[in-house]
């Protein structure tokens, strides 16, 4: 029985209700990640998983519970929370890069606003991280110009450009054409191997089995059941996780 | 009976005197002033519009709900009641109290009545530009400030460095539009006095008793403005749209 400071992210009871508590999107949900853990979030839509990740960095504030961040409270009133999302990057499904800045600019745009690094600094930075996704001759295009797979590249190097501690991924792969999936995914793959926390909120099955350490299954709300790839995938013990696993698999 | 009474009609209203312009020689000068003066005058009102209509935006648009209402009392108020009796109210209320110094602008333009206007009509108009303000923040897709948020950048930083550019942008036409208005809004300065399209035609029709010529030809004028103008800005507007298409 750890407490909340020997976990990167801890998550107590949370409960998320929308219209006046008529809806309950988040049901007392208990999450616990270890430092360097690759957690992959499944379950059907609905089920609140993307509502799940966007608590961890307080895109959604939650009605009830607490969560940590390397033991600080961010769900306390008096937190800073910008100064914590810096350490937390996040990857959204529909990209969300900023279409008025040219792919360089929407990488050091936060590292020099939040005075982290100087321009220069940023920029030698951004062209380091271009060329692990390889995309460095894209540097001083703008997105509409990139497919789908390059934006979504750049989304997660924007995030790391802020040399966060963990990085949350809402359905990085959803709206991408399936021959652009692999190229994101193997960016991520990567990623886990250097040892980056990563929670991913994931339909992808197969990268969940591959690379998470942990998966968690949600529906209604509620996390069902969590678990390592082998016993959720091979044994699952709950029956709705059962029949959700024969679903996809 | 009808006969005599309609045949009368086209004697006394013939479109000779509708397209009676012979005081144009004498007084061409002053038409060309009046549209200059029209022209400064509705520019500079929706320029001086835009600080105070972005603030009432951000008001309207704001968490707090005081700060909501008041925003949004102003452009209720601004937006419910004719502009000529804003004037009114501005001119012999607001400005019997401050005291404008005379001086001429431009080398023609009277201070003591010209600021008066401007500040009237800018008071209208950003009750206008504040809802397509409004308008354009909340067309900028919700990500984007969930992206800059969860980069780390504060609410106001967000706003400042990633939805006004975009929101900025989606509004230009619709600020043009609001200038186009204005070129025919500001017609009602004319009762105070100031020299633009209108108090020159009238001021002509006045000393030559010529009384339509001038008015049809301020309409020209105030057609000639406004339809070419707001066709280019549809056109900008269409191929913006093309742009934003990816």
């Amino acid at each position: 029985m750890g407490t909340n400071n020997d976990y990167i992210i801890y998550v107590e009871n949370i409960v998320k209700k929308y219209d006046n508590g008529r809806t309950v999107a988040l049901d007392h949900c208990d999450l616990k990640i270890n430092q360097g853990q690759v957690v992959a979030i499944i379950g059907s839509s609905g089920s609140g998983k993307s509502t799940m990740l966007r608590s961890l960095n307080l895109l959604e504030m939650p009605t009830s519970g607490k969560i940590f961040f390397k033991g600080t409270e961010l769900t306390s009133k008096k937190i800073d929370v910008d100064s914590h999302r810096q350490k937390m990057g996040m990857v959204f499904q529909h990209f969300n890069l900023f279409p008025h800045m040219t792919v360089l600019e929407n990488i050091t745009m936060a590292p020099v606003i939040l005075k982290i690094q100087t321009k220069q600094e940023a920029e030698k930075s951004a062209m380091k991280l271009l060329e692990r996704v390889g995309l460095t001759e894209k540097a001083n295009v703008y997105p509409n110009m990139l497919s789908g797979g390059q934006k979504q590249r750049i989304a997660i190097v924007r995030a790391l450009a802020m040399e966060p501690e963990v990085m949350l991924f809402d359905e990085p792969t959803s709206a991408l054409d399936p021959e652009m999936v692999g190229e994101v995914l193997d960016v991520m793959k990567e990623l886990a191997a250097d040892g980056m926390t990563m929670i991913v909120v994931t339909h992808e099955m197969g990268f969940a089995r591959e690379v998470a350490d942990e998966i968690v299954f949600m529906s209604e709300g509620r996390i069902i059941e969590k678990g390592t790839p082998k016993q959720i995938f091979e044994n699952p013990k709950n029956q709705r996780t059962k029949n959700f696993i024969d679903k996809v698999l | 009976m009808f006969w005599d009474w309609w045949q009368n009609l086209f004697v006394d209203m013939s479109s000779i005197n509708f397209f009676n312009f012979s005081f144009l020689p004498r007084y061409g000068y002053a038409v060309i002033q009046g549209v200059e003066y029209t022209l400064i005058l509705s520019v500079i009102s929706v320029l001086l519009a835009v600080l105070p209509a972005l603030m009432l935006a951000m008001m309207r648009i704001s968490r707090h709900k005081t700060v909501r209402c008041l925003s949004g009392a102003y452009i209720a108020a601004f937006r419910s009641t004719p502009i000529l009796v804003q004037l009114m109210i501005i001119y012999y209320g607001v400005f019997s109290v401050i005291r404008v110094p005379k001086f001429l602008i431009f080398g023609f333009i009277d201070s003591t009545r010209f600021i008066p206007g401007v500040v009237a009509l800018a008071l209208n108009s950003s009750a206008y530009v504040a809802e397509i303000f409004r308008a354009g923040i909340l067309a900028v897709d919700s990500g984007q400030m969930e992206a800059a948020r969860s980069l780390g950048l504060s609410q106001a930083q967000s706003m400042r460095l990633v939805i006004l550019p975009q929101a900025v942008k989606n509004v230009l036409p619709a600020l043009a539009n609001e200038v186009i208005t204005m070129v025919k809004e500001s017609s009602v300065c004319m009762v105070l006095g100031m020299a633009e399209i209108m108090f020159t035609a009238q001021t002509i029709g006045g000393s030559t008793y010529i009384s339509i010529g001038p008015y049809m030809l301020a309409a020209f004028i105030y057609f000639a403005i406004t339809y070419p103008t707001s066709k280019v800005i549809e056109r900008v507007e269409r191929r913006m749209r093309r742009g934003d298409k990816q």
